[in-house]
């Protein structure tokens, strides 16, 4: 195997362990650090079920995105639909048709949509890097990161575009370096620059996530405004730290 | 009347280009050690408070998963940007959301992430430095903890609380704000936010019935330390002095009698308000609140009810069961704590209470939905009772109601802009300012609809009105409490007949 190769597939076992190690202890922290205080944004669900409905609204339609503001909800929702598309595409290359999973990638929607997805894709980030040029509030706010998290992503959507409209990579080579990966049985990666341009900024993308504003993916399950019940007069809450307090505060 | 220009009320609510630096060294007066000590701060700011920040900010993130979360969750998209009050009536930049919570995270980033310590310049990310803290001093005295911005963020990142959690560091380093910190001093020797003794509120209380008396011919009674009644009033203490507060309290007062039930106010536990909060302080809160639990049990009361305010009812609703339940010495059957306008509403739907509905016709009233209320609270059984509710008993005592903008009331509603801890004059500018979008949309609906009177129900909502109406060029007495108009259409049972009421008759 080819020098390349070999710093690809290392490449992308050490972005696979960061991505996947960092985000399990990212998402422990959130869950073993108690709420202390019932803090849901009202009105709230006063059940466990109106809750989960009120997430899934805001991680399916991001409900209240759409409230505060028309052009981010469009282009964050694109792009995000986009994505979700992309990725279902992508799993043909990591499974083979006899998997269970199979059906997920072989279905009409993905099939027909999932082609131009990439196209709403860098549609949907345009938008959202105009609003950080274009309305000075926005481009206040923005830190260098800000524009480079957009671009990594715009970088990665361009190269998938061009490999499969400008010039057409080995699909088969790339189908077997990708379940080389899987099952511990490297493979040649496909000698090819746009795809190793595609699969090195998605090494990127896997790395940064667990330390950058990504993990709002995992937060928006752990924000205690969203996720908690309304039910605070018929339920003592009452977080580990904040029991020990109660044999402190006097007699009563 | 100042040294800063009112906002001028347009056609409409407009989204300003920003202005850096147009709030900026606005901050309120720093605590002395009297006003701090007591609260178990050190009294001045300590030598390595830089360290201590970021040792406290530590100990905090692992206290509190929301900060933990809403500092990482963020992605700046901008949703929040022209939803904050403050920034929509100073065009300050550091006043939208996300900008003032980057004060800290730039902080946290600098000091917790892996891209903070190693790329400080690619994400933002600062030293904690006098600058810093100075600016944090200034933007997080500029916040009113209203929750506005955390309905509209996708990831529900409440500013409330970031702003909280800057004033609990700064406050544990010795740089705390004078107005909060002596009114919980106040809370602490003597009970209520505004010092007032137990024979001052004796007096206050006997100087109500009196008025009353004289105006309808009923004996209505204001008992205070009756052991063995049936409901403890927990009330903000402005109710006992201020206007148009005190108008609500005999509102209550008048409720109680009709109902026929025994009821008490607590000397000792004489403030609803809890300033614990919008310090951050989960210790000085309990604290304050464990006073009601005290008063509860030494005057063997069954229930609990609430009075007119917008943050004590958030602490109450949310946090009393927390702090200082659980309540299980109390009757059952009542939610603890019940808000004073669910317990009129009840009577009402009961039809316990008898209204003349026309002693309100020369008012207009609208609604004004208090940010703590409406955003941290409900009343009633099901969500968004804590918007119905209080516009039934309007509706039940007054005819001509009408409503402001909808993107202005319920859970859009806009802070008075003097909530949060900012109800000092060291910070009127702000909280004129703050009150621009609310004046906005109340001036559209006196315009359009003659409305001549806001009702609310939050005690510093209506003190921050008093003072800024006039601001706004509409008259300070426009403000009226909800039980302010339930207490003037009420019938008390063997009431005079007529507005003359004499008061000369024996009884």
């Amino acid at each position: 195997m080819s020098t390349l190769s070999l710093a690809y597939v290392v490449l992308f076992y050490v972005a696979g362990f960061i991505f996947l190690a960092g985000l399990v202890l990212r998402i422990t922290k959130y869950a073993r650090t108690p709420a202390p205080l019932k803090i849901p944004t009202m009105p709230a669900p006063t059940t466990r079920t109106g809750v989960v409905m009120r997430l899934a609204r805001e991680v399916v339609f991001f409900q209240s995105l759409f409230r505060s503001n028309k052009w981010i909800w469009i282009f964050g929702w694109i792009f995000h639909l986009s994505l979700l598309l992309a990725f279902f595409r992508h799993l043909r290359y990591a499974l083979s048709p006899d998997s269970i999973l199979w059906p997920l990638v072989n279905n009409e929607i993905v099939l027909s949509f999932g082609k131009y997805a990439g196209f709403t894709m860098l549609l949907g980030l345009l938008g959202l890097f105009g609003r950080r040029i274009f309305v000075d509030r926005v481009r206040y706010i923005s830190q260098p990161s800000d524009y480079l998290m957009l671009l990594l992503i715009m970088g990665i959507a361009a190269t998938g575009l061009g490999t499969s409209y400008l010039s057409h990579t080995d699909i088969v080579a790339l189908k077997q370096f990708a379940l080389g990966l899987l099952y511990f049985d490297p493979r040649p990666v496909p000698n090819d620059a746009l795809i190793l341009i595609h699969l090195a900024l998605v090494a990127i993308l896997l790395i940064v996530f667990p330390i950058s504003k990504l993990l709002h993916a995992p937060g928006v399950f752990f924000s205690p405004t969203r996720n908690q019940v309304d039910n605070a007069r018929e339920k003592r809450h009452l977080a580990p730290w904040a029991a020990e307090l109660d044999s402190t505060r006097g007699n009563r | 009347m100042a040294d800063f220009d009112t906002p001028e009320l347009k056609e409409y609510l407009s989204i300003p280009a920003i202005e850096p630096g147009a709030m900026e060294g606005l901050a309120p007066f720093v605590a002395k050690p009297p006003h701090q000590e007591p609260l178990g701060y050190p009294g001045e700011l300590v030598d390595n408070w830089e360290e201590k920040a970021i040792e406290k900010m530590g100990d905090m993130l692992k206290k509190y998963r929301g900060f933990q979360v809403f500092l990482d969750s963020c992605v700046k998209c901008g949703a929040c940007t022209d939803k904050c009050h403050y920034f929509l009536g100073t065009s300050d930049p550091k006043n939208m959301p996300v900008a003032r919570q980057d004060l800290l995270r730039s902080v946290y980033r600098r000091y917790f992430t892996f891209a903070g310590k190693f790329f400080p310049k690619l994400v933002g990310a600062r030293d904690m430095t006098r600058e810093v803290l100075d600016e944090w001093y200034s933007y997080f005295h500029q916040c009113s903890q209203c929750r506005r911005c955390s309905v509209f963020c996708p990831y529900g990142i409440d500013t409330a609380e970031i702003s909280m959690a800057a004033r609990e560091i700064m406050d544990s380093i010795g740089q705390g704000q004078k107005y909060c910190n002596e009114i919980i001093t106040k809370v602490f020797s003597i009970g209520n936010n505004l010092g007032l003794p137990e024979p001052a509120l004796r007096d206050t209380l006997e100087d109500l019935e009196e008025e009353i008396y004289e105006d309808t011919g009923v004996r209505v009674r204001l008992p205070l330390d009756e052991k063995g009644a049936d409901i403890l009033l927990i009330t903000p203490s402005a109710d006992f002095f201020a206007e148009p507060h005190i108008d609500g309290l005999m509102g209550y007062a008048k409720v109680f009698h009709e109902a026929g039930v025994s009821w008490t106010i607590s000397s000792y536990a004489s403030e609803a308000a809890n300033f614990g909060m919008f310090i951050g302080s989960y210790e000085n809160s309990q604290r304050i609140a464990m006073r009601v639990r005290e008063a509860a049990l030494d005057l063997g009361v069954k229930r609990i009810v609430h009075g007119e305010c917008g943050h004590a009812w958030r602490v109450a609703y949310s946090f009393w069961n927390t702090y200082a339940g659980p309540w299980d010495f109390l009757d059952p059957n009542y939610p603890v704590p019940q808000h004073i306008c669910e317990f009129t509403w009840d009577l009402i739907q009961q039809g316990k209470l008898k209204f003349d509905k026309s002693e309100n016709d020369h008012r207009v009233v609208t609604f004004h939905d208090s940010c703590n209320v409406a955003r941290a609270t409900r009343m009633g059984d099901k969500p968004g009772g804590q918007f119905e509710i209080p516009r039934n008993v309007i509706k039940a005592v007054c005819n001509n109601y009408v409503e402001m903008d909808p993107d202005t009331i319920k859970d859009a509603t806009f802070c008075c802009g003097g909530g949060g801890g900012l109800l000092t004059d060291d910070l009127m500018e702000i909280r004129v300012k703050g009150a621009m979008p609310r004046m906005q949309a109340l001036h559209d609906v006196v315009e359009e609809q003659g409305v001549t009177n806001m009702a609310a129900i939050c005690a510093i909502c209506k003190s921050q009105f008093s003072k800024v109406l006039p601001y706004y060029k509409m008259p300070m007495d426009m403000i009226v409490s909800v039980h302010q108009l339930v207490s003037d259409a009420l019938i008390l049972t063997g009431q005079n007949d007529g507005d003359e009421a004499s008061g000369e008759q024996d009884s």
